[in-house]
């Protein structure tokens, strides 16, 4: 159901909004002295009961990750703020720290206390020239309002805020290739366990959140754990709250909008994106490039009634609630809830060739069947849109795709061997229909005409 | 001859240091500094990094290489980068890059002549809702039409 909200973008129409006057006027810093006067395990128990689902990517539930983390005997703790946004097709967090950076100050005060941490570092993109600079401006202003620093709003409870930025790699946004970026290493990610909650930045416990999630802890403080959840249309599938959607590709009006979790594909589609901007309706990507896409013609199978799907069995998937667990359900992933769409006049074959360039671009080639396998199959897609391929090697893609999953250190390798998977399997026809014209099918471009 | 930061950039240094608990973690944030005032990451930067850092070159050099936005050579005065991924393709990035290498008269990753610009693509630069877009140095330009493109490069060409 569409219900458009105003609390994380609250401050994204006012003039001047990224300043600490306009987030104060409209109950800004409020919060934070609040949570530092309750008690950790107090300020936990709300963020749990708020069915916060981590913006990142992964959807893991935000209290509970901050309840992971244990006081130390001598090592401190830190918070890492994950603003490396370069999951293709997202383009949220960047209006956060835009329009309205001082919620991610507040955030970072709250969750410094809720994971026993004084410093908070906000990995920041490089590119992101004006975020970094907006960032950098409200951290100052806080600071020197008393906001920051030894003792934040009168109470013994230092907090330092700082912002770091990456060098151009879309592996660093994985988090524990982020802590090496943030140690000043190249950006690889190490293998798991040991967790950052173990051993983090530094060698020390560690927790790593998206900038949107730890954006909307202060709205989680001011309407209470609960309220927070219960905007949800899907709060009793433990995916609370109210969060930012982007839609992009060919819709009307493409762009971030705040509203309730619990929206719909087609709600996106048509009512905040305006609608297919020539042709019909294709596919959806939903989530970031690593979310298998969904084609508009397919229906919900989900004719076991404890399926938590079942309610939608036979439906459109356009029309099923967009929420962690019901688009694991649906075989794909919810993702960064920032979607890209494609109409009928754009070409799947080319977009999942454009895609896979990306991948093979962006993979740090630690693992074999990763650097090798996403390279494979990015050359068969060459091979393929120029009409050099054939059938056979359309099913080498399914195999590559297959042994790559479950084999790679991080979920890279899986977030680019998923949406091969799914294109292979749900665009067939139209890779078959490519090598046998030699590269003359299709409408052979991915923008409109 | 060795490298040297401006007085204002040491200050700047000496502000990057006090942020992290061990001098290592300078590495990213102190390349960007050098390449800001040189242009490049040259040895002599690499050199000076791994000195005022006390870490490696090999370990420096490691970094410059892992991450695409240093520089390992020297680049034009002014960096244009056309984002080439989906939601920007779908909305005309080929067409843009495709007009930008005309007029500039380079391909992708190549410098013009007189050395006023370098043309790269990008991947995916989170303007995805305001496709299709480039990166001019530090600045976003965003929605663009193939005319604003060409006023944009008419404008660094001049400069
Ligand atoms: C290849 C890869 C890229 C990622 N990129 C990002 C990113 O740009 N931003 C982000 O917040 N999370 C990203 N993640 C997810 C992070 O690893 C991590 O799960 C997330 O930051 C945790 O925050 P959350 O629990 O608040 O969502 C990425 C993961 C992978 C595997
Ligand atoms: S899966 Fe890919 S990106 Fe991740 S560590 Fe392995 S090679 Fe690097
Ligand atoms: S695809 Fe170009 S900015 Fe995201």
């Amino acid at each position: 159901m569409l219900k458009k909200t105003k609390y994380l973008s609250r401050t994204y129409d006012l003039e001047r909004g990224h300043t600490l006057a306009a987030y104060e006027s409209v109950g800004g810093y409020k919060q934070a002295p609040r949570a530092l006067r309750m008690s950790r395990e107090a300020l936990v128990d709300e963020v749990k009961k708020a069915n916060l689902r981590g913006r990142g990517g992964a959807g893991f539930p935000c209290g509970v990750k901050w309840g992971f983390m244990r006081p130390h005997p001598t090592k401190p703790a830190y918070l890492v703020v994950n603003a490396d946004e370069g999951e293709p097709g997202t383009f949220k967090d960047r209006t956060l720290m835009e329009l309205n950076p001082h919620a991610v100050v507040e955030g970072c005060i709250i969750a410094c206390h809720g994971i026993g941490a004084h410093a908070a570092y906000i990995y920041v993109r490089d590119e992101l020239h004006l975020s970094k600079a907006r960032l950098w401006e409200a951290i100052k202003e806080a600071r020197q309002r008393g906001y920051l620093g030894k003792r934040p709003f009168g109470i013994d409870y230092p907090v330092e805020v700082y912002v770091h930025t990456g060098a151009g790699a879309y592996i660093c946004g994985e988090e524990t290739s982020m802590l090496n970026s943030l140690e000043g290493r190249r950006g690889e990610p190490r293998l798991k366990p040991p967790f950052p909650a173990q051993v983090g930045a530094f060698g020390c416990p560690t927790t790593v959140n998206n900038l949107e999630t730890i954006a909307a802890i202060p709205t989680v403080l001011e309407l209470g754990g609960d309220e927070f959840s219960k905007l949800s249309a899907i709060h009793n599938l433990k995916d609370g709250g109210t969060r930012l959607f982007g839609v992009s590709g060919h819709v009307k009006t493409p762009g971030v909008f705040e509203a309730c979790v619990g929206l719909t594909l087609r709600e996106l589609v048509y009512d905040l994106g305006g609608g297919v901007a020539g042709g019909e309706l294709l596919a959806v990507i939903p989530g970031g490039s690593s979310c298998p896409i969904l084609r508009a013609d397919e229906k919900v199978h989900a004719p076991d009634p404890s399926s938590a799907l079942h309610p939608w069995h036979g439906q459109s998937v356009l029309d099923v609630p967009m929420g962690v667990e019901t688009y694991r359900l649906l075989g794909t992933m919810l993702g960064t809830c920032c979607a890209i769409v494609l109409s009928d006049r754009a070409d799947p074959v080319l977009a999942f060739h454009n895609l896979m360039q990306f991948y093979r671009h962006e993979s740090c080639g630690q693992c074999t069947p990763c650097r090798e396998g996403v390279g494979w199959i990015e050359r068969i897609l060459d091979k393929v849109v120029h009409g050099k391929s054939d059938e056979k090697e359309l099913d080498l893609l399914h195999d590559i795709g297959s042994n790559i999953m479950g084999n790679t250190i991080c979920a890279f390798g899986e977030g680019a061997a998923m949406p091969a998977l799914a294109f292979v399997q749900k665009f067939r026809p139209e890779l078959e229909a490519y090598v046998r014209s030699g590269g003359k099918s299709g409408t052979g471009r991915l923008s409109l005409p | 001859m060795p490298f040297a930061l401006t007085p204002e950039r040491e200050r700047e240094f000496a502000d990057i240091l006090s942020r992290y608990p061990n001098k290592m973690a300078a590495t990213i944030p102190v390349l960007h500094l050098c390449q800001e005032q040189h242009g490049w990451v040259s040895p002599e930067v690499i050199e000076f990094v791994a000195q005022q850092l006390e870490v490696s070159t090999a370990h420096v050099k490691g970094v410059v290489t892992f991450y695409t936005l240093f520089n390992q050579r020297p680049v034009g005065k002014h960096q244009v980068w056309v984002c080439r991924t989906l939601s920007c393709a779908l909305r005309g990035a080929g067409e843009l890059l495709e007009h930008c290498e005309k007029r500039l008269g380079v391909r992708a990753g190549e410098t013009t002549k007189d050395g006023k610009i370098t043309l790269r693509t990008a991947e995916c630069l989170a303007a995805c809702g305001q496709a299709p877009m480039m990166q001019v140095d530090k600045d976003y330009f965003e929605n663009l039409t193939l005319a604003d493109a060409d006023r944009i490069l008419d404008r660094l060409r001049g400069d």
